[in-house]
């Protein structure tokens, strides 16, 4: 699927592009956004370095598993393919609670390790596995509890109540990434594993 | 009260993990900072390794923008749009928040400040925009850790989500104002 819309996007650029006579626009930001890409993977090297150190002392200390067990009933149902001693549920958990709190600094080093524990249980490593794809799906519906950049904008722009959105975005949020899980289980079935 | 509550917590959780997981490091007899430094190691490679993958994705993302084909796309989808009770100018920010945080940032400033920032579509935008994440980045940066090319029902599954976010926004907004 990624490599349709992959290809739709480069597609539909160059034809509008052409149309709309913006193919100049199209040609600097196929080359600002390549720079860009670069600066953000670059910008992660300090965080990814932190945690992952970090996260090797919580290993070694048991602290991981403890997290996985402590919540192991929903995670045998959100990922019931991850043995319930693996490393994994605990990364997951850890990921998840900073992303709620908006700590972004933090949750993509922690989910990208949670990442690499699913990895190690993935026999197919060029292939996604059903948990890596439920782990996504919480992660790309974006589980936030404050919009605190929204609640800013909102200030900014002479609202009388910015943290009205609070309750809103929290049940979206919340509707969205039940959605978001659920299309998950339900579409594994139909996307099997190729060998 | 409970954002006081979240941003406190916000405030104090990076640092007090940074001691508290040491500290049950040390009790445990672990020797903190050699075992930090192994892991640490492996920050580098990691971070270099999403950079394909997040260079595909950006560049088809940067392209799309670059050449005004939203414009022409929501218009397309108005009177759609207009038969189901979805405000027309939330369809670009619904589409744009999936692929680009920058972007449907300024996009979403943009709507708040036309709009009024205690209009219903001006909290409408910025509760689309606080309740979900850029989708495709977090899928190239995640997969490209990893190395995982094929991603099966993964887009897919988000995509279903971020819609059903986007309505539930829409939906939640008209109920509560």
């Amino acid at each position: 699927m990624l490599n349709y819309i992959w290809f739709g996007l480069l597609a539909i650029a160059l034809i509008f592009g052409a149309i709309n006579g913006t193919m100049d626009k199209v040609s600097e930001a196929a080359i600002e956004s390549a720079k860009t890409a670069v600066e953000i993977a670059i910008g992660l090297i300090g965080v990814m370095t932190l945690w992952l150190g970090v996260m090797r002392i919580a290993e070694a200390a048991g602290l991981v598993t403890m997290l996985g067990r402590l919540l192991r009933p929903v995670l045998r149902w959100l990922f019931p393919e991850v043995p319930a001693d693996h490393p994994a549920n605990g990364a997951i958990v850890l990921s998840l609670a900073a992303n709620m709190l908006g700590l972004n600094n933090a949750a993509t080093p922690l989910g990208i390790k949670a990442m690499e524990e699913l990895q190690e249980l993935n026999p197919n490593k060029d292939t996604a596995t059903n948990p890596m794809v439920t782990f996504m799906a919480l992660n790309t519906s974006g589980v936030q509890l404050i919009p605190a950049t929204m609640i800013g904008v909102l200030a900014a722009s002479g609202s009388l109540n910015p943290t009205w959105i609070i309750g809103p975005s929290i049940i979206a949020t919340f509707i969205g990434t039940v959605a978001a899980v659920l299309a998950a289980k339900f579409l594994q079935r139909f996307y099997k594993v190729a060998e | 009260m409970i954002k006081y509550v979240v941003e406190e917590i916000s405030k104090w959780a990076i640092p007090v993990l940074l001691v508290f997981i040491p500290l049950i490091g040390m009790i445990r007899k672990v020797k903190v900072y050699d075992v930090f430094i192994d892991g640490a190691k492996e920050g580098f490679d990691v971070a270099v390794k999403i950079i394909p993958f997040l260079v595909g994705i950006l560049v088809a993302i940067g392209m799309f923008r670059a050449s005004g084909a939203m414009d022409l796309l929501t218009a397309a989808m108005k009177p759609i749009m207009d038969a189901t009770g979805f405000p027309a100018e939330l369809v670009p920010l619904a589409i744009l928040r999936t692929l680009t945080g920058s972007g449907s940032l300024a996009f979403t400033t943009d709507l708040v400040k036309n709009h009024g920032a205690d209009s219903v579509i001006g909290r409408m935008a910025a509760t689309m925009y606080g309740s979900s994440e850029t989708t495709f980045f977090v899928l190239a940066v995640y997969f490209g850790a990893v190395q995982v090319k094929k991603t099966r029902h993964a887009v897919p599954a988000a995509l279903i989500g971020d819609l059903v976010a986007a309505v539930a926004t829409v939906a939640v907004v008209y109920w509560l104002m």
